[in-house]
This record gives structure tokens, sequence and C-alpha cells, in this order.
């Protein structure tokens, strides 16, 4: 996101999924598993392959399902997104097929672009990304000719140590293009959770209060001072990959969680636990025992989505209404309360100085109806969204300006939110940690369709469990032989920071040399092995790389 | 736009529309088990039969192009007694094993009631198939109830991209199996559960929520899985999640719902549930914490909530509020997000609050 806010001023995804499913001619996936991760959506894309003819163009180093419906498949390896998109770039300046209109009236900086472009040639860009000329050549005509054309990403690019660089380099791109403010095209990135769009919408983020408004600038202190009537930290906080190592140093000597599970998501899972255990005080509110839930002092119930109402904002920024079922079960309470009644309990104890007069000083909710209301009141973008719109049926996509806006279905047009896009020539960087002659392979991790994230919900669902019910680490055949998997399935992957022993499933979705774990299962874990190497903008780890030696286990 | 007349009413549809989704939007409802708005027009269960004024047969009307000036009826005595064939001839190769399916009146069974056809004396006297014949943890099958309209193989097709279902054999041995008569499974199914939506007999339905009922209320919900924001109707029974369902309605997704969104509900009843709260036994009485943090102990709300807010405010107050951190839910509604934001930022005084966003 912070990518896309230095190109345009703002960062989320452009367009709509049903505006590039219906309207794309073509489509670039990179980094994004799209048909196990966003499965609806993916099949979307199939669909519009089989249906309107759709050019496909998936770049990623495994052979993931959504490339038998490629038009092209380039495999590069692992690390070298940088250079593939500039070799990209070259192609399409060394042809002329740039957007030269758009570039002269929407953008600046196209200059600085091109000097670097010119340093990556489709020869030496074959040489580092692994992609043969000829098909680099093929891609680059099939994205640049079928306009409009959409780019569509996940994790597999921001969760690298330039994960901030690779975005930059494909809004870059698509300004070239002219895919922006389009129907049909732009940048899309796709959000993993549920409500990770409007999580951030809302300013859980440690430099953001909601609508992205900075914490660091006078007129949103000011603005929230006088809303919330206390004073307001000046200085940005700590990211969560930060916030956990910082109980080390003694920084961070209590912690409040709710709902998140670090020991199966965060990088480094036996740094995470040791941290964890040192910590003073942890407040944990959840719906199941979890990794996490050993560390805490005080464990809260909280409910599932079946048991309250509220909204979520799904990845196109659609907010939609989700809507009480069942009642909570047993004592368990709805998060929103609970919360509420911590935050006044605190308050009572008279330590910290608040306004009680101040217009959302309280926390005395009726209902959730009325909490955004305040967070319309306090947030531009949501400034029109109210739960009552929501129920008559209206499609709010934000920003939603007022209570008579329509939404903002696509982003960009005719303007981008900071003016003119902005081009930053990206160079490529290596990843962190490589394979060596100790640990000779790469380890990639992700997700797959049958589970979710720590697997803490999808486990204690007994179907998936009949289908996918334990950790298996993707090899391929030439690396099983080599290893002597012939017949035994067992193997043990070790990194410089921890060892998983799981089964095998041998299979050429993986490039000899590169193994696949997930982390839904916590005896095999693919975060007891990935390395706390983080993106230094976006403090986002590099968990698509880092190096592993693979052993078969014997008997 | 085309003019036709359907039951002597005037309806206009745009050129390429079939005679039944012009019906449709006109409100006039024409019988049919094979056809879906969602899904090719098929022509294959011949239900649809309308007459079109000067054409000397009745006519399927869900390959029916409109034409200018068309004049249909949709009902007569003639088309009633052509239905009635055709469902007798249809149930005539369908067995129902008598076992719960939780599925209320299908569409099937609606059109036969309608047309006055009892299939309990039309139908097969014993089953061609093994009841439960696929091992899929999702998805039932019983192609004793399969009429072969071939919804379910258009949608696997078409929707899901997946192509899983297809015909095998000639007439009446005709049937629908997966991939080379294999296990669903076996045949790169995804168990997305798209044919069992689209299913209008039963020979394919929801394996989990077979002998649990219809429900009593049907709640249009969001999807708690993925970013994609699919709606989904949750099946409510005696305050249980029994099923869930496809929202034709729903904005981003329509019918179609992935393995997940479908199938993976029921951690919401799993008894590990958290539905007490539970606070270390040390805190309860107030001695150092124990290495391995020590017993949890199942306290009242106001004992938990009491030990919590003292300790976040003890500490806050002790070293500083920057040394309290707050960890936000991206499971969690904006509500509840925009909360956590306002506690730390206004209760404690931080900006160290963040969520899994990175992660």
């Amino acid at each position: 996101m912070a990518g896309l806010a230095t190109a345009f001023g703002s960062g989320a995804m452009t367009n709509p999924m049903e505006d590039v499913v219906q309207h794309a001619r073509a489509m670039l996936i990179i980094g994004s598993n799209t048909t196990e991760q966003h499965p609806v959506f993916g099949t979307k894309i199939r669909q519009a392959v089989l249906k309107r003819g759709v050019k496909l163009v998936v770049a990623d180093p495994r052979r993931i399902d959504i490339t038998e419906y490629a038009t092209l498949h380039l495999r590069h390896k692992p690390g070298t997104d940088i250079p593939l998109i500039n070799g990209l770039m070259n192609i399409i300046l060394a042809n002329g097929w740039q957007d030269d209109e758009f570039i002269a009236n929407r953008t600046e900086g196209f200059d600085e672009l091109k000097a670097v472009i010119e340093e990556y040639p489709p020869e030496k860009v074959a040489e580092i990304t692994g992609v043969p000329v000829e098909k680099l050549r093929q891609a680059a005509e099939i994205l640049a000719l079928n306009k409009p054309m959409a780019v569509m990403w996940a994790m597999g690019i921001t969760q690298h140590i330039v994960g901030v660089r690779n975005v930059m380099d494909l809004a870059n791109l698509q300004m070239l293009l002219g895919n922006l403010g389009v129907s049909g095209g732009g940048v899309n990135p796709l959000r993993g959770q549920n409500n990770v769009q409007g999580a951030c919408d809302m300013g859980a983020l440690p430099d953001v209060y909601p609508g992205y408004q900075k914490v660091n600038t006078e007129t949103a202190i000011q603005k929230f001072e006088a809303a919330w009537g206390a004073k307001m930290s000046e200085h940005f906080g700590m990211t969560v990959t930060e916030m956990i190592p910082e109980i080390e140093s003694g920084k961070i000597k209590a912690l409040y969680i709710l709902g998140e599970d670090p020991v199966m998501s965060d990088p480094n899972s036996s740094h995470i636990r040791h941290c964890l255990e040192i910590c003073d005080f942890i407040l944990l509110q959840e719906i199941f025992p979890s990794e996490t839930s050993r560390y805490a002092d005080v464990l809260l119930p909280g409910v599932s989505f079946a048991e309250k109402t509220g909204t979520f904002t799904n990845t196109e920024r659609r907010i939609q209404m989700v809507r009480q079922a069942i009642p909570p079960l047993g004592e368990a309470r709805q998060d929103w309360r609970i919360i509420s009644e911590l935050a006044q309990r605190i308050l009572a104890f008279g330590s910290r100085q608040v306004n009680a007069n101040a217009p959302f000083a309280q926390w005395n909710y009726r209902d959730t109806a009325q909490i955004m209301d305040e967070i319309a009141a306090l947030t531009p973008s949501y400034a029109g969204v109210s739960h009552a719109r929501l129920e008559a049926g209206e499609q709010l996509h934000w920003p939603v300006k007022d209570a008579n806006h329509p939404g903002t279905p696509i982003l960009h047009v005719g303007q981008f939110t900071r003016g003119k896009g902005k081009f930053t020539p990206i160079e490529h960087i290596p990843p962190q940690e490589m394979p060596d002659d100790d640990y000779p392979m790469l380890l990639n991790t992700g997700r797959v369709l049958y589970h979710w994230h720590g697997g803490e919900m999808t486990r204690r669902a007994t179907g998936l469990m009949q289908v996918y019910g334990q950790a298996l680490v993707e090899i391929n055949p030439d690396d099983a032989e080599r290893l002597g998997l012939n017949g035994n399935k067992r193997v043990r992957v070790s990194s410089r920071r921890g060892s998983i022993e799981a089964e095998a499933w041998v299979t050429e979705r993986v490039p000899p040399g590169m193994v696949f774990a997930n982390f839904h299962f916590p005896e095999a874990s693919a975060n007891e092995l990935t390395i706390a190497a983080l993106d230094p903008v976006s403090k986002i780890p590099e968990y698509k790389i880092c190096a592993v030696r693979v052993e078969a286990i014997r008997g | 736009m085309i003019s036709l007349k359907i039951n002597g009413i005037p309806v206009e549809a745009p050129e390429g529309t079939t005679v039944l989704r012009a019906a449709e939007q006109a409100g006039i409802e024409i019988p049919t088990l094979c056809d879906h708005r969602d899904l090719t027009p098929y022509g294959g269960c011949r239900l649809c039969v309308v007459d079109v004024k000067g054409w000397r047969f009745p006519m399927a009307s869900c390959t029916l192009p409109v034409a200018p000036d068309m004049e249909v009826t949709t009902e007569s005595p003639a088309l009633v007694e052509s239905r009635r064939t055709i469902l007798e001839l249809i149930l005539s190769n369908y067995y129902d094993a008598g076992y719960e399916d939780s599925l209320g009146e299908t569409q099937l069974m609606r059109w036969a009631k309608r047309y006055g056809v009892d299939p309990a004396k039309v139908m097969l006297k014993k089953p061609r198939f093994a009841v439960n014949s696929d091992p899929n943890p999702f998805i039932w099958v019983d192609m004793n109830k399969c009429i072969l309209c071939t919804r379910c193989i258009r949608a696997c097709a078409e929707i899901q991209g997946r192509f899983v279902w297809s015909l095998v054999e000639r007439g009446f041995d005709t049937r629908v199996v997966a991939g080379a008569d294999t296990d669903m499974l076996d045949a790169r199914c995804e168990s997305c559960g798209a044919c069992v939506a689209y299913c209008p007999t039963g020979a394919l339905n929801n394996k989990m929520s077979l002998s649990l009922g219809l429900p009593d209320k049907v709640v249009t919900t969001t999807c708690t899985y993925c970013g994609v924001g699919c709606q989904l109707d949750l099946n409510v029974k005696d305050g249980h999640v029994v099923r869930v369902t496809s929202n034709p309605n729903a904005p981003v997704n329509g019918m179609h719902l992935c393995v997940k969104g479908r199938y993976g509900y029921d951690f919401i009843h799993h008894a590990e549930r958290l539905t007490k709260p539970l606070v270390r036994q040390y805190l309860l009485e107030g001695t150092p914490r124990p290495k391995g943090r020590g017993e949890w102990v199942e306290v009242d709300w106001d004992t938990a909530l009491d030990i919590a807010a003292r300790k976040l405010a003890g500490t806050r107050d002790a070293y500083g509020a920057d040394s309290v951190g707050v960890l936000a839910s991206a499971k969690c509604l904006n509500e509840e997000n925009y909360l956590m934001n306002k506690f730390a930022r206004q209760v404690i005084g931080t900006n160290n609050i963040d969520h899994c966003a990175r992660l």
C-alpha cells in the first residue's frame, strides 16, 4: 500500500473485480495464487479467459493452478520481480508501445524512469530472471497491445524486503501503458483477510488515524484530540513486526491482542514465542485457545462472524453488512462490547486526562450502527457510510464523501489523489537470504485452498481436514529423486531459525531447488523457518524467500 | 429491442434473449428444470415448452430467441398435458430412497405437484445406483435422483471452470460421472459446491447438512475468510448454523462460493470455542507469575475485565503509554477495528496499534 501511496497518493485496489473480469482484454497476475487464495475471483478470471478470450499472463515461480488458464506462464526466479517488470518495460519502450498521451498529461518523472529501464535489456533480464528472451517479448506484446490490461497481485509481490519497490514498479508499468483510471485496467492488490482493507481504513495501523490521516500532522492531531477529548501521541507507533521483538528490549511491557495469532502468523516462530513468554502482561481476546493463548494472562471469549452485526470492507473497497445469525455462544460477548467495557473501566481509573464532554469521548455505544456513525463523522472516505444505507441495498465503495455520494468504484479517473502520477525508477536488490552450501534450497511460503492462515478456524472444520489434513511440503520430482524420497515421503526442512518435519508432496508445482510450505499447522508451520527480514518501509517480512536444507527422514 | 407478446402482454427484450428469460422479466413464470439464468441454455428437459402463434409444434422456450411480433402462450390445456407427460417420463427414471435430505420441496417436486404427478406412483421401484456414492466430505451424491438436466456439468464448467462432471453412455444408460467415472476429488473437484447449489432435484446435496432439517431462519451475511467479500446465507435452526446456501443477489459472487465459504463453517459451534473468561490463578491470588504462567481459572466477566483493565492501566502508568501494544484484527468488524484504534490512542495514549496486514 505504501508503494501505491508514493505513486498515486493513495494505496488500494483501483478497480472492482467485476470491472476487471468484464472489461480487461489482458491481465497480468504476478505473485497471486488467485484460485486458491481468492477462489471466487479466481473462478471469475477463469470465466473471463473461457468466455471472452482474455489474454492472461501469469508470472510466478510456482506452477500454480491459474497457470492452466494462462496464455503465457513466466516462471521467473524468486526475488527477481523488479528485473522482470523492468525488462517488460524495456521491450515496451523499445517498440514504442507506451501511452505517450497518458505519460505527458497525467504523470511526472518519466525521463528518470526511462534512464533506469534502459539498464534492463532483454538478454540481461533473461539471465537474472531465468525467463527466455522470446517469452519476455511475447509477454510484453500481449500486455502492451491488449488494452485495457489489469494487473493483479497479492503477497507474492509484497512479502519481500523489496515489497514496496515491487509495487511501485508495477505502478510504473501501468502508468507507462496508460492503464489507470480506466475500466478494465488498474493496479489491483488482492487483500488477504476478509477485513484487512477495513482494519487499515479504520486506523488499526501505527502511523494513521481512520481514513489514513497521518498521526504526525497537526490537523489530524487537533481533530482527534477535539473528537476524543484526550492528548494524542504525535509520533508513529510500532508495527506488529516491531512490537513483539521490542518485548525483548523492554520497550513493550503489555499487549492487548484481538483475534490474532502471532505465533502462527509472524516470522521466526521460536523467537516470537520467546518474546511473548517474557512479556509482563498479555490480554488476548479470541474465539479459540490458540498457539498464542498459552502466553496470555487473561483470555476473553469473543464471538465469530455469525454472532455479530457490523461491516467488513472487501478488497475492492466495498463496504458490506455482516449480520448476526445466532446468539453469542455461552458467556462469550461481542468484541465491540468487550473493547468498550474495557475502555470504560480504564478511563474510570482517571489516570489519563479525558474531557468527557468531547463529542466522541464516550464508550457507551448502543450498537455498531452508532459506532459507524462516529466513524463517518471522523473519516472523510467513510463520511457517507451508514448501516441504514447498506441495509437499503446500496453498494458503496469508498471514498463515499457524504450521505448522498454514490461511492467510488474506480479510483484515479481523470486525476490521481496526489495530482500527477509519479514514476519512480526501481533498481533490482537481491533477497536477504539466498541458498548457500549449508542451506542449499529456497523456501517459499503461503497458504492452500482448504485452509486459512494460522488454521484456527479451518483445522476445526471436519471436512476441510479430510481433504487436507496435514502440512505438506511441495518439492520438485528432481529434488525428490536426489534426496531419495522414492517411497519415503517424510522430510525435515531446516533453516537457520528452526526445523519442521512434514510429508512431502512431490510435484512440478515448484521448480527444482525450491520447496513450498504453509503455516496452517502448528506441528509443521513454515514460520518456524522464515526470516524476519523486513521491507524497510512497509515492515513486511520476506516470507517468500529464505534458505533451507531438506533431508529425507529414514524409517 | 424486440417487441413481442407473451400471454397477450406486450414485452420488450433485447435481441438474443430467450423467450423464457423475456417471460421471466415480465413476471411470467415458465416451468423449467434444466434452465438457469447463470448457465448456458441447454434445452434438455423440455418442461418449458410454449406455443407460438402460427407454429405447428410447441417449442422449448429456454432455447427459443425472441422474434419481432412473436405471440407466445405459456399455459394451455395441451401444454399442461405435455408437461405432465414430460414429468412422468423424467420421474419414471428417478428413485427416492426415502432418507431425510433437508431440502424441503425441490424444484422437481414443486413442478410434479403443480402438474398433478405423484412421484411415488411413477418412479422406479428400486435404485439404479448406490446412495451416497462419492466419498467427498462435503458433497452428497445420489444419482438415483439425477434427471440429466446437466446443470451440475454446466455449473462446474462455466462457473468454477473445473470440468469435473460429464455425461457418459447413451440412451437409457446415460448418466453423470465425475472425471473418468472416478471420485470427485480424483477428478480435480475443488469442493466449491456450485453443482449442489444448482441441482434442482437433490441428486447433489450438502453432506454435512443432510439430516439437520430445514432452517427456522436464513440470515444474509458476508463471508469471514478472504478479501473477496462474498455474501452468503447462514441457515439457522435452533440457534445453530446448519447450512450455508448461495444468495442469488450477492453483489460480488452471485450464487458462487468457494469450499471454505460454503463448507468451512463448522468451527462456529466447535467444542473448543471459548465461552467463559479465563484468568491465570496468580492474578487472582496476587502472587508473582510462575513459570509458564500457571493454571487458568474461569471467572465472571467483571473479575476478568477488572484485572485486564488494572494491568493495562498499571503498565501504562508505570512505563508510559508506549509500553503498551495493541493488535487489532483483520478478522473483526470495521466498527471493532475503529474501537481498537480509539482504545490505543484515546484510552492508552499510544500509536502502537497494528494488525496482520503485513503477514
